[in-house]
């Protein structure tokens, strides 16, 4: 008998859990969905009611998302170039580092990854204003290189990457190739980059995301209209909106749907990589 | 004999040589490091001393010593606010969002419950992890706007309210948003490193308690929520210093209004430097930030330390 009721009692939890988990979806979901749909309505539309059912105004809100003087494809052009240099550099070095840290043995090794550790904790804008003058001075406001270049240093895909390495690593790959005559370097883009693949990935996947979503770098540096990442055309797109007249949502909504489009197609066909890089973080607090 | 000999000591040598290495592996890291980091850190300490504003160079602004740091914590109410503001701000986000990923997380990690579809919820509820925090600010901003907006159509669809309300004329209206958003973006994550923790929990434990017939919350609290406690203090941690960082939101849904309500620092650090060009005070302010996120990184540290002094005991 006791069993049965446990069970039931159980049946009856996990229809709960179940329910909040339903509930919880639809507070992810739904704010995005309320934008693509509104993204196709007209103003009035959008204004006088709520509905998950499309409009058909989408090309009318492109039009004035370009009445607006700005060009989304763009800004969506300048942001990817932005993120593709800046990952494939920061994965590069940080995957360099890493194995640096890991496949050999010299002294302070502990030190620097300890030191490394702790730069992981350090704010940006702790750097921000003498980073500015410093690029000031360099001549570079306006130019990608100040938003790409410093992707060489970036703690804590160092740190993520040391403790990937750390699995898959094996010396007597390295000996052997080593005994072939193989320069350091050589095994490094040749075994060890190719075992690192998925950590490089997950890494990759973090990295793009965070210098796609990045606001106050270019913020900061750039003040050129053609050269505006993404988020900076979003808060002009926002700003128009807040200047008191009518907003036209549905052109906001065109425009922010174009922003996130990208990451939420690359989350959804790579979000297994994600999530286990979310866990692999999380392991080593 | 002899051979064996000197094979070692070939092999030693050829250790040394190639232990270099990681030297010079590491030389594109240190560079980019002074570069990028470093170099500028220093740099804005060092105009935190100074009265540079304006267009002025470095070597034309004077030197005024601590007065900055005087100037922020004795007259400056708005920095205080600001600080207060990320704080609270902070904690209000911080701890719904702990509640609710551990709790998340118990569930999912419960193999008598044994839920299925979890890699689906945990990337739903990731999710708006991922997107870009201008764009959550403008579709909020959206959302919730006067008038017409989705939560004024429901809520007077629902005769919750009978006029529309303006979010974004009340202070607690417009803070409510913001700490919505920040619980709503980061509770997934959170939930998803406090699974990890308890996977990698030796499982033998909660097999001994169950046949003990220790009940899910007792062993949820007595082995669980202790053998979590440096994860939990890590989420502690890079979520406070996270919420220092509090930027983009607030600045693009309200620029810090209604009445500064949801001014934070970095929109304080932000504006003095980049709106009133007053480097030193914003720099000033900018090493505050540093001794706080130092302070409370170290108190972590340690944290830390005692628990594994707890552990050896055992």
């Amino acid at each position: 008998m006791e069993p049965k009721s446990m069970s039931k009692q159980l049946r009856a939890r996990r229809t709960l859990i179940y329910i909040f988990f339903g509930i919880l979806t639809l507070l992810s979901l739904i704010p995005f969905i309320y934008m693509l749909v509104n993204s196709t309505r007209s103003l009035v539309q959008i204004t006088s009611g709520v509905s998950l059912l499309p409009g058909s105004s989408l090309a009318h809100n492109l039009q004035i998302l370009k009445g607006y003087g700005m060009n989304m494809w763009q800004g969506m052009g300048n942001s990817a170039f932005i993120s593709i240099t800046s990952t494939a550099i920061s994965v590069y070095f940080s995957a360099l580092s890493a194995y640096a840290l890991t496949a050999y043995d010299f002294k302070g090794k502990k030190i620097i990854y300890g030191f490394i550790i702790a730069l992981i904790m350090i704010p940006g804008q702790v750097s921000m204003i003498g980073f500015y003058k410093f690029m000031i001075q360099l001549n570079l406001l306006d130019n990608y290189i100040p938003l790409i270049l410093p992707a060489i240093c970036a703690p804590a895909s160092i740190f993520f990457l040391c403790e990937y390495i750390s699995t898959v690593y094996n010396k007597d790959y390295a000996d052997s190739a080593r005994l072939d005559g193989a320069s350091e370097l050589k095994i490094f883009h040749r075994i060890m980059l190719p075992m690192m693949k998925p950590g490089l990935a997950t890494m990759g996947i973090f990295g793009f995301i965070f210098s796609w979503n990045n606001f106050m770098m270019p913020l900061i540096l750039i003040t050129n209209q053609k050269l505006y990442t993404l988020p900076m055309q979003i808060q002009v797109l926002t700003a128009n909106g807040g200047g008191g007249h009518v907003v036209e949502w549905g052109a906001v909504y065109v425009g922010v749907s174009i922003a996130i489009a990208p990451t939420i197609l690359a989350y959804l066909l790579l979000s297994r990589f994600i999530i286990g890089g979310g866990n692999a973080g999380g392991v080593k607090g | 004999m002899e051979n064996t000999k000197k094979s070692v000591r070939k092999k030693k040598s050829n250790f040394e040589k190639y232990n270099r290495f990681g030297y010079y592996f590491l030389i594109p890291f240190f560079v980019g490091f002074l570069l990028f980091t470093l170099y500028p850190m220093i740099y804005s300490i060092a105009i935190s001393f100074t009265s540079m504003n304006g267009w002025q160079s470095f070597s034309d602004a004077t030197n005024v010593g601590l007065q900055n740091f005087i100037t922020l914590l004795t007259s400056t109410p708005l920095f205080m606010k600001a600080l207060g503001n990320s704080v609270m701000l902070w904690i209000f986000t911080f701890i719904p969002q702990v509640l609710l990923a551990l709790i998340l997380a118990a569930w999912w990690t419960n193999r008598k419950l044994n839920l299925k579809g979890s890699g689906f919820f945990k990337t739903v509820f990731y999710l708006p992890n991922m997107i870009m925090a201008a764009s959550i600010a403008a579709l909020f901003g959206g959302i919730f706007g006067y008038l017409t907006g989705l939560a004024n159509l429901l809520l007077q669809n629902l005769h919750l309210i009978n006029h529309p309300f303006n979010f974004f004329q009340s202070v607690w209206g417009t803070r409510g948003i913001v700490i919505f958003i920040q619980f709503w973006m980061w509770y997934g994550q959170t939930s998803i490193v406090y699974i990890a923790g308890i996977t990698s929990i030796d499982e033998g434990l909660f097999e001994a308690a169950r046949i003990d017939g220790a009940s899910d919350g007792q062993i949820f609290r007595r082995i669980t929520l202790p053998l979590l406690r440096p994860i939990v203090l890590y989420t502690f941690v890079t979520s406070f210093i996270g919420g220092l960082q509090v930027f983009d939101i607030p600045f693009i849904m309200t620029q810090g209004g209604p009445q500064n309500g949801v001014y934070t620092l970095s929109i304080f650090i932000y504006n003095q430097a980049f709106a009133y060009r007053n480097y030193g005070l914003a720099s000033a302010a900018s090493v505050l930030l540093l001794i706080i996120s130092a302070v409370v990184s170290i108190l972590m540290f340690r944290g830390f330390r005692e628990r594994v002094n707890i552990g050896g005991e055992e």
